[in-house]
């Protein structure tokens, strides 16, 4: 078994212990885990975000395999427990703290108080708008990450992060909805872009 | 009268409110997010909005998939 020691070491090799000390301390929610939002939480994962939140609902389906992070065996499982055991296999060090509800307008508010930077990974579009809604009117000061627009099998470089505005953000091509099939390689794209901002957020304290 | 949406200049001839802006642009409410001015607007607001000259809009519209 790899101890703390030498991940930690590891990663300060990697990233300088600078930057390490950064990634450490942050505490980022991803709401939703499901072809963004696993995809994500592995990313930061791997290189040791101290602090993930991370919420969902789902059980993972056999159709979740074309893009999520889950294996055959998470089949039937909570997203938030089958998610805990691929994280635990790539660093058991962290703090993943797991909650299995449905977010909605009243909870919001309670939910994401103690985090530092929030990422929508939702797949509904209603569900989207209003974690983005309820964010900006509760926590304006936090930055938020969403994400639209990331189906098929189109062109990679429409897939782009923009800022909207104070502390908001969203990546994706802006319009392509899920008719046309959601496949790993360009949801990964925009997971990417969505993982990459939030790294940048938490080492540059801006973008 | 004349306001700023998502950066665009936007004409009106006659005084209308935000509900029936987004409406008449084809938004679909429940998929969007506004923030007027640089603020949320919570949705049951719309209606009682009405769009001043120089207001800044940023509609946020979202799209299935994740």
């Amino acid at each position: 078994m790899i101890s703390r020691e030498q991940i930690d070491e590891a990663l300060i090799i990697r990233h300088t212990a600078e930057v390490q000390e950064k990634l450490k301390n942050a505490r980022v929610a991803i709401a939703g885990l499901g072809g963004l939002g696993s995809n994500i939480a592995v990313m930061l994962t791997r290189i040791g975000v101290g602090h993930l939140h991370l919420l969902d609902f789902d059980r993972v389906d056999i159709t979740n395999l074309n893009r999520q992070q889950y294996f055959m065996k998470h089949v039937g499982m909570f997203k938030t427990q089958a998610i805990k055991d691929v994280l635990q296999n790539i660093n058991p060090y962290l703090e993943t703290e797991c909650e299995n509800i449905h977010v909605n307008e009243e909870n919001v508010g309670n939910l994401f108080k103690d985090d530092d930077i929030i990422c929508e990974a939702f797949d509904l579009p209603e569900n989207k708008a209003m974690l983005a809604r309820k964010v900006r009117e509760l926590y304006p000061e936090k930055p938020f990450i969403c994400a639209s627009g990331m189906s098929g099998y189109g062109d990679s470089n429409s897939i782009v992060t923009k800022k909207i505005g104070n502390n908001w953000y969203m990546c994706g091509d802006g319009g392509s909805n899920s008719n046309g099939g959601l496949m790993s390689p360009r949801v990964m794209i925009c997971a990417a872009h969505e993982a990459n901002l939030i790294t940048k957020l938490i080492v540059d304290g801006k973008v | 009268m004349t306001f700023k949406a998502n950066g665009n200049d936007i004409e009106l001839n006659e005084a209308m409110d935000l509900k029936t802006w987004l409406l008449s642009m084809g938004y679909r409410l429940e998929v969007i997010a506004c923030e007027l001015n640089e603020e949320i607007i919570d949705p049951k607001d719309y209606e009682s909005i009405i769009l001043k000259e120089n207001d800044s809009l940023e509609v946020v519209s979202f799209v299935g998939g994740g």
